[in-house]
């Protein structure tokens, strides 16, 4: 066993790396100028989630205009073509510029202090992949502007987020809007691909002295599953672009059904993306939930080595469910009953890893932070979402609620209730680490209760008119279908949601400039990033730190019952 | 007295339980069925909602135990003990989600089976659906009767079992056939041809709509399925059998070349197109069906739609041969009567903003005439 030697949290007298480089104070541009060039992956990380937040916000009111429609029956406010274009541009944003890229930042930002690297694997890479990113999102929203076109039709795509083929062949959709959407994504997979490679090298090859693999925190872990995903997956989805553009632009017929094209083909390709991607978006929030559930019940994670299997499992698994999204396009029997059944078992590792959360707040000391309330409010929302999740995958249910409200409330339970409730505990737990200064914990409070109530009065009732017949992606639709009341609520919840992020944005602002100074350590935890200053030096650790459990810092804070022993 | 009440209490459950005519909350309510491919979809998803059900409570209410049991006291500032895992209990929450999901499969793969693959009786009547962008085209190759929007079926009673098969496909883009009550959806692909079935078995109207985006009038491409009475259904396919005459009678004439051509008009133009008819130059500035037929036949509408028997066979647009036996126009968004008949000609994006019909320009005089001859198509 090689003794820890890692930089020691403050509170043991003396031993704390206190060394900071001299201060910086050049002038504006030299500082823009550093953020530019920067291949740093702390750097990096804080511009994919600033990216990422910013389009949040975008994303955020295009879905309030969307709420604003829908409100009424026989609502006026906003024309078919327009609210096309809106929900179109809402899916594609909150998945490939929000999604992806908060999560990729968070990932960059953490996984080197976390493994005890002093940067990722190609920090050049890296930059680059965002850079590229960052391109792909501005093209999108440049449709706006530019995607008018020759044939003089609307802007911005209006295709749906999964734009199904045949209605994004230039019969249906000429000028440039399917275009600006289909590079704008086929850049932005460049540069996921980039940074899940980067990830991936960095896991395997950047660890400090004495961690194994299964020493490795769970977040690595899930990280590395998602990036193995990313590989796999946008493959598949940049193939479909490039058949798009080549239908469009050079004569071909892979989905242009008037030649012979195939209109399932093009669901199969993006399917067989989409559905991984769903486990792409949701697996890091898994794993902001096993740093942080543990370190606020005050209990190592439950189960750490079926935490892992269930998460490679995950990974393995949801690369076969992808045609449950396609159960009513006309699928054999035994199609449909195949998927159904690689569906289910998806429940298998999910449902392990609800049952080592509960079995991690079991026993312990629970401290009630917004991080651990968002986090609870985490794991009521995802076992909901998971048993909707079943009633889809019983196909013949889902005959009925296939692209209907219900699906929408599904898949934003995921989304928002599961991801997004993640993200705000991760922004809260690990803003400290980022800034050196705390978020304010009554703003705090604040937004996490508003955002309780407006997600819980949208969401849930958004079930119903599923239930009642009412599809998606409609603009407007008949007063007689009982759907009004349920409407009008659901849009009061979406402005109650609006309210609760810009509290968060007042209080990141806020705490920015004159939050509590968070020490580097304010939460008592017990992965290497807390061994070292917040913000952290450009090189991280002063000394390359080297480790003997999976729980370093405890082993330091618990000489007398290390888990170094244990293990 | 007691049990008098304790039956009229059971007979209400039983009544909201069994077919109503009018389901509560919303004519689309999927928990409404009235044809067994719904019933079957209906009582398997009460099946999963009980297991579902069951998982919820239990785990929520651990949920909250533990968080309010296992909370931090202030002062206390031990850790409590840890535990990293026991090989039995992740044993146990492995099984049993398991066992669950076996039962909820085999139940899921009954249904899929029964519905899908259930054989097709002599007595079915055929259908083909076929989705445009916006509107639906119903044809009944046995019957040879061409509709629109609003699709006809018998009922199916125990009497005469006289179940509707489907054949699905798109001229255009994907869309969705989708009638909650009757059965889930099934997508319409153009190049492709699926196939779905109902039974319905209460006579009356069952609303539904397009389920897979396809355009900018995608919200409303609505659709009503009437399912009527053996006999009303013999009636009514009668009815859509019969075919209209030419302003001039003159069926003939399309395949004949005109004896007195026109100029600036093609040869084969029947007479009636000519505006050699002397009867109806003199009146037509009046507002009457021969009139409205004279400019109907003059105007690109024949391009787009169907009059049987008559100059018009467009087949872009819904068929108009009788349109006047549907109670609503483009695809069920607005009632069909003189007022919205003349509206929808004037200027369609008045009622659905993107629909591929496209504004003629005519002269007021010349809309309400036309108007005047589609109120004729009976
Ligand atoms: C370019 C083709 C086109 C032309 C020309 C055209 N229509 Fe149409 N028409 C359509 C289409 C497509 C629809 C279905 C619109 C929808 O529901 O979205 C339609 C719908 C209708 C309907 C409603 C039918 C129903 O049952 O819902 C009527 C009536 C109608 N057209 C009359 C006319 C008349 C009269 C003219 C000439 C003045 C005309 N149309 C010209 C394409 C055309
Ligand atoms: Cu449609």
């Amino acid at each position: 066993m090689a003794t820890p030697t890692i930089p020691i949290p403050d509170h043991v007298e003396g031993a704390f790396d206190e060394t900071q480089p001299p201060k910086f104070r050049g002038t504006y541009l030299e500082k823009v100028h550093g953020w530019v060039v920067t291949v740093d992956h702390k750097k990096i990380g804080l511009m994919y989630i600033s990216y990422a937040l910013i389009f949040l916000l975008v994303a955020g009111a295009e879905a309030l205009a969307i709420r604003v429609q829908l409100a009424r029956p026989e609502n006026t406010a906003i024309s078919p073509l327009v609210y096309n274009r809106i929900f179109t541009m809402h899916g594609t944003t909150m998945v490939f510029l929000v999604g992806m890229p908060i999560l990729f930042g968070f990932g960059n930002y953490l996984i080197p202090l976390m493994i005890g690297a002093r940067d990722m694997a190609f920090p050049r890479l890296n930059a680059f992949s965002f850079w590229i990113s960052a391109f792909a999102g501005i093209l999108l929203y440049y449709s706006f502007i530019g995607g008018l076109g020759l044939s003089g039709t609307g802007t911005a795509p209006d295709v749906g987020w999964f734009a199904y083929a045949p209605l994004t062949e230039k019969p249906f959709s000429p000028g440039h809007t399917v275009d600006y959407w289909a590079v704008s994504l086929l850049a932005n997979g460049i540069g996921s691909i980039g940074t899940a490679i980067n990830i991936i090298a960095t896991i395997f090859s950047m660890r400090c002295k004495g961690m194994t693999l299964f020493r490795m925190p769970l977040l690595p872990w899930v990280y590395l599953t998602m990036s193995g995903l990313v590989l796999v997956a946008i493959g598949p989805l940049t193939a479909a672009q490039v058949m798009l553009l080549v239908d469009r632009y050079l004569g071909g017929h892979f989905f242009d059904t008037q030649m012979g094209g195939s209109s399932i083909l093009w669901a199969h390709f993006f399917w067989i993306f989409g559905h991984p991607e769903v486990y792409i978006l949701v697996l890091p929030a898994f794993a902001f939930a096993n740093e942080i559930i543990p370190v606020f019940s005050r209990k190592a994670i439950f189960g750490y080595p079926a935490m892992v299997a269930a998460t490679v499992g995950i990974g393995f698994i949801s690369l076969g469910v992808w045609a449950h999204h396609m159960f009513t396009i006309g699928m054999t029997s035994f199609g449909n009953a195949f998927f159904t059944l690689s569906t289910m078992l998806v429940s298998i590792p999910t449902g392990i890893k609800t049952f080592n959360w509960l079995a991690t707040l079991w026993g312990g000391k629970i401290r009630f932070t917004t991080a651990m309330l968002f986090s609870v409010g985490f794991l009521f929302q995802w076992l909901i979402a998971g048993l909707t999740g079943i009633m889809l995958s019983v196909s013949a249910w889902d005959w009925q609620l296939h692209n209907s409200y219900f699906v929408v409330a599904h898949f934003h339970y995921v989304l928002v209730g599961g991801i997004l409730f993640m993200i705000f505990a991760a922004i809260y737990y690990w803003f400290p680490k980022m800034t050196g200064r705390m978020l304010n914990e009554r703003l705090g409070k604040w937004h996490f209760w508003l955002m309780l109530v407006g997600f819980h009065l949208t969401f849930d009732l958004m079930h119903v008119p599923g239930v009642l017949g009412m599809p998606r992606q409609i603009y407007t639709y008949q007063a007689d279908r009982g759907w009004t009341v349920w409407n009008e609520f659901i849009s009061l919840g979406g402005f109650i949601q609006g309210a609760a992020v810009l509290v968060l944005v007042y209080n990141m602002v806020h705490s920015y400039f004159r939050g509590a100074v968070a020490g580097p350590d304010p939460w008592d935890g017990w992965t290497l990033e807390w061994s070292t200053a917040s913000p952290p030096p450009d090189y991280n650790f002063a000394v390359e730190p080297v480790v003997a459990s999976r729980r370093p810092l405890w082993d330091l804070k618990h000489p007398e019952d290390p888990d170094s022993a244990v293990e | 007295m007691r049990s008098s009440r304790r039956a009229a209490f059971w007979a209400f459950l039983l009544s909201a339980n069994a077919v109503r005519a009018e389901p509560i909350l919303s004519p689309t309510n999927i928990f409404a069925p009235v044809s067994t491919p719904a019933h079957e979809v209906h009582s398997l998803s009460l099946f999963v909602l009980t297991i579902t059900g069951g998982i919820f409570f239990t785990l929520s209410a651990l949920l909250i135990y533990a968080l309010v049991r296992f909370r931090s006291r202030p002062g206390d500032t031990a850790e409590p003990p840890q535990i990293f895992g026991s090989t039995q209990i992740e044993l146990a929450w492995t099984i049993i989600p398991v066992l669950l999901i076996t039962m909820l499969f085999l139940g899921t793969a009954r249904v899929i089976f029964a519905v899908e693959d259930a054989p097709k009786p002599k007595a079915a009547l055929e259908v083909v659906a076929i989705g445009h962008q916006f509107w639906w085209e119903f044809r009944y190759p046995h019957y040879n009767v061409v509709t629109a929007n609003e699709l006809h079926v018998p009922v199916s009673s125990a009497q005469s079992y006289r179940p509707t098969f489907l054949k699905l496909t798109s001229a255009d883009v994907m869309h969705s056939f989708w009638v909650p009550r009757l059965a889930g959806k099934t997508d319409l692909l153009p190049n492709r041809v699926n196939e779905m079935w109902f039974d319905p078995q209460v006579v009356g109207l069952y609303l539904g709509q397009c389920a897979q985006f396809c355009g900018p009038e995608h919200g409303k491409m609505l659709l009503r399925v009437y399912v009527d009475t053996p006999a009303a259904f013999d009636a009514w396919i009668r009815a859509q059998q019969t075919t209209h005459a030419d302003a001039k009678g003159a069926n003939a004439a399309l395949s004949v070349p005109n004896p007195n051509p026109v100029a600036g008009f093609p040869v084969n133009t029947p007479p009636t197109l000519g505006g050699t008819n002397g009867d109806l130059a003199n009146n037509s500035q009046a507002i009457t069906a021969p009139a409205g037929q004279q400019v109907f036949e003059h105007q690109a509408c024949i391009n787009c739609h169907t009059v049987a028997g008559t100059v018009a066979n467009g087949r872009y647009g819904p068929d108009l041969t009788h349109l006047m036996s549907r109670d609503t126009i483009a695809a069920g968004i607005a009632k069909n009567d003189h007022d919205h008949l003349l509206r929808w000609i004037t200027d369609p994006n008045d009622l659905k903003p993107a629909s591929l019909m496209p504004a003629m320009h005519l002269t007021d005089r010349q809309n309400e005439q036309i108007t005047a001859y589609l109120l004729t198509l009976r």
